[in-house]
């Protein structure tokens, strides 16, 4: 068994209420926090921990909050980012329903740091459940002191406010974030200035991810060296995947990064193998924004290196054969799967998503949907994949906010790898329609699987 | 049984007013447009969606232009612009439930309502539609059916034709 830092005790009865979480040892990094530590020493163990953003990019929490603006007299602001709307991801959701106390925790812990006096967590709408299940964790950390004013008596305020989203992808996105915290529409800023200068309200703001500012907790309880043993490489501690698709047992794992995918997807601890005995022919590894893989590559560089789930091995190959580790939102397609339809799928999303802003994303969302629309249900032509490559191309990294990328980069990477199922569609539109492609020559099989 | 009328008479009661007033309470002075979303949602639980009347209302409340009620309106897909069915059906047509049948449950979803996406049984009762992605994935197919936004996973034809019996059956014994 791999070491849990964040769900050690997760399938503890009564883990969500404070009573049974504080008996665990829960609130124990706060109490560390303000009676022992200055705002620049628990920096300093984040820093020295190694931690990365875990809503996406990947981006160095330490050094996030070492550029955080501190202007005399002028209000800060931590924001919590649980709009988690990243097909395949599912992980913060899981977190805040099963073990909400460990996020109020770090939200603490990370608000001290930051000098934030009041610190808000944007859940997505739809999670209303989430949001009753997290303002009741709110009260019961007030009652027991561990919020409002002198924290602990240790003479630190602090308030945690819960604010719904309303449903729109776009407002993962940090700065659209806080133009719909602000009581807006969810259209993203221009960068810079940077939240951490000008953020909620123009003022200095932190935005992090659930696990991200959860993670603060094992960081501070243990400090950050001890932390920064765990993983591997530039990849420390521990990451939450949320493992869907085709998988004997979907569900949120806690890894210790630098485990094998292999291992991840064959052995029982983890995914438990394919369901239904079939073969895996692709994965998206981490949130439909990142490139699909073969199953030939996904599990071996195209070096026949074996690849780990960190965030170096999986990006090895760069676009050409690698992906990223992303959100960690693990999906896995079985030789039943049609490449074509699920990027037309992931297509339609990203049009659906797009706030229009900017021309490239708002209109090449639209014509990649339309033109896979037209190969999927066969009226493509042959020149359309090159067409497919060239919208992709035009979007890439000439827009206001990287949802542009998000939506190029998973059609062109089917085209890349998948090109003959592509080619295969156009030229038989009939048979496309009764019948999928199959595995093709892309699933290089495995011989044997992982067992424990 | 649900009304359906173009606009609605509005008027928010005192104890919606008093968890307005506390939503408020959660932004800076100054700030109060923050409040905007949740009172929102509010209102649309009342009120089954959200006329013209009642953003018109909101404004006046929060002291904003109705346009800055409306444009939030037409951005965020939970806030129904028409009437509604009591019972919103929102089924998950994104990528990873489409691996696992999510398409199929649609399908009889619209068979057994008899209606098409966006549109309301006769009885006022169901509507549904395909909303994208709802962050569990790994448990699909699933739905969610506001104003709670309880979740409903790992769909089967079956499980769909028992929800909607016993959602039948509760609002025959009111
Ligand atoms: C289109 C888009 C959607 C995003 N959605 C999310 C999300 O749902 N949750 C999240 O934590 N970050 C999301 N991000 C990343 C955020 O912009 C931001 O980088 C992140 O919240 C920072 O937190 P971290 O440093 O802790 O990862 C999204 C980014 C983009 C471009
Ligand atoms: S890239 Fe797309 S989503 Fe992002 S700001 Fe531009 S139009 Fe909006």
């Amino acid at each position: 068994m791999s070491r849990k830092l964040l769900y050690e005790h997760i399938n503890v009865p009564g883990i969500e209420t404070f009573e049974v979480y504080r008996q665990k040892g829960g609130y124990r990094a706060v109490e560390k926090a303000l009676s022992s530590m200055s705002p620049e020493d628990v920096l300093e163990e984040v820093k020295a921990s190694g931690l990365r953003g875990r809503g996406g990019a990947g981006f160095p929490t330490g050094m996030k909050w070492s550029f955080l603006a501190k202007p005399e007299g002028v209000p800060r602001h931590l924001v919590c980012n649980a709009d988690e709307s990243e097909p395949g991801t599912f992980k913060d959701r899981h977190l805040m329903t099963f073990i909400p106390h460990l996020l109020i925790e770090g939200m603490i812990i990370s608000s001290f740091a930051l000098g934030a006096k009041d610190s808000y967590i944007y859940v997505r709408g739809e999670m209303m459940p989430q949001i009753r299940i997290l303002e009741k964790a709110i009260a019961e950390a007030k009652e027991a002191g561990f919020l409002g004013e002198n924290i602990l008596g240790k003479g630190y305020d602090l308030e945690i406010h819960v604010s719904p989203g309303a449903g729109a992808y776009i407002c993962g996105e940090e700065t659209a974030l806080l133009e719909s915290l602000e009581g807006k529409r969810g259209n993203p800023r221009i960068k810079p200035p940077f939240p951490a200068v000008s953020g909620l309200y123009n003022r200095p703001t932190v935005v992090n991810n659930v696990e991200t500012i959860s993670a603060t907790v094992p960081i501070i309880n243990d400090g950050g060296e001890e932390y920064a043993k765990v993983g591997e490489g530039r990849s420390t501690g521990t990451k939450l995947i949320s493992a869907c698709g085709n998988l004997k047992k979907p569900g949120v794992y806690e890894i210790e990064m630098g485990l094998s995918v292999e291992e991840f997807i064959y052995s029982d601890e983890y995914c438990g193998g394919i369901a239904r005995g079939k073969q895996l022919k692709a994965v998206v590894a981490g949130g439909s924004s990142v490139p699909i893989l073969p199953a030939n590559l996904i599990t071996t560089t195209a070096n026949g290196e074996k690849r780990l789930m960190t965030y170096e091995s999986l990006a090895e190959g760069g676009f050409e054969t690698g992906t990223m580790l992303g959100s960690g939102g693990f999906i896995a397609f079985d030789e039943d799967q049609c490449i074509v339809r699920n990027t037309l799928n992931f297509a339609r999303f990203y049009a659906h998503e797009s706030c229009g802003q900017c021309s490239p994303c708002r209109e090449g969302t639209f014509w990649l949907d339309k033109v896979l629309y037209d190969i999927e249900y066969g009226k493509g032509s042959q020149s359309d994949i090159d067409l497919l490559v060239n919208i992709a191309h035009n979007i890439e990294g000439n827009t206001i906010c990287p949802l542009g990328d998000a939506a190029a980069w998973p059609v062109a990477s089917a085209v890349r790898h998948f090109r003959e199922e592509f080619e295969w569609h156009i030229s038989h539109p009939e048979e496309a329609q009764t019948r999928n492609f199959g595995v093709g020559p892309y699933a290089d099989p495995l011989v044997s699987t992982v067992t424990e | 049984m649900l009304k359906v009328t173009e606009n609605q008479e509005v008027n928010f009661s005192e104890e919606m007013l008093a968890q307005f007033g506390e939503i408020v309470s959660h932004y800076p002075e100054g700030r109060e447009k923050s409040a905007l979303l949740p009172i929102m949602h509010l209102v649309q639980k009342e009120y089954g969606w959200m006329s013209v009347n009642a953003m018109d209302k909101i404004a006046e409340y929060l002291n904003l232009q109705s346009i800055e009620v409306y444009e939030v309106a037409t951005f965020y897909t939970m806030f129904h612009l028409s009437p509604k069915g009591k019972y919103v059906l929102d089924i998950c047509r994104t990528g990873p439930c489409c691996l696992v049948g999510a398409e199929k449950i649609m399908e009889h979803i619209e068979k057994t309502l008899g209606v098409k996406e966006g549109e309301v049984t006769e009885d006022g009762l169901f509507s549904w539609r395909g909303v994208e992605c709802i962050a569990a994935c790994g448990f699909g197919p699933v739905l969610q059916i506001g104003p709670e936004y309880t979740f409903y996973e790992n769909l089967t034809v079956e499980k769909v034709d028992q929800l909607i019996a016993e959602l039948r059956k509760k609002e025959q014994e009111k």
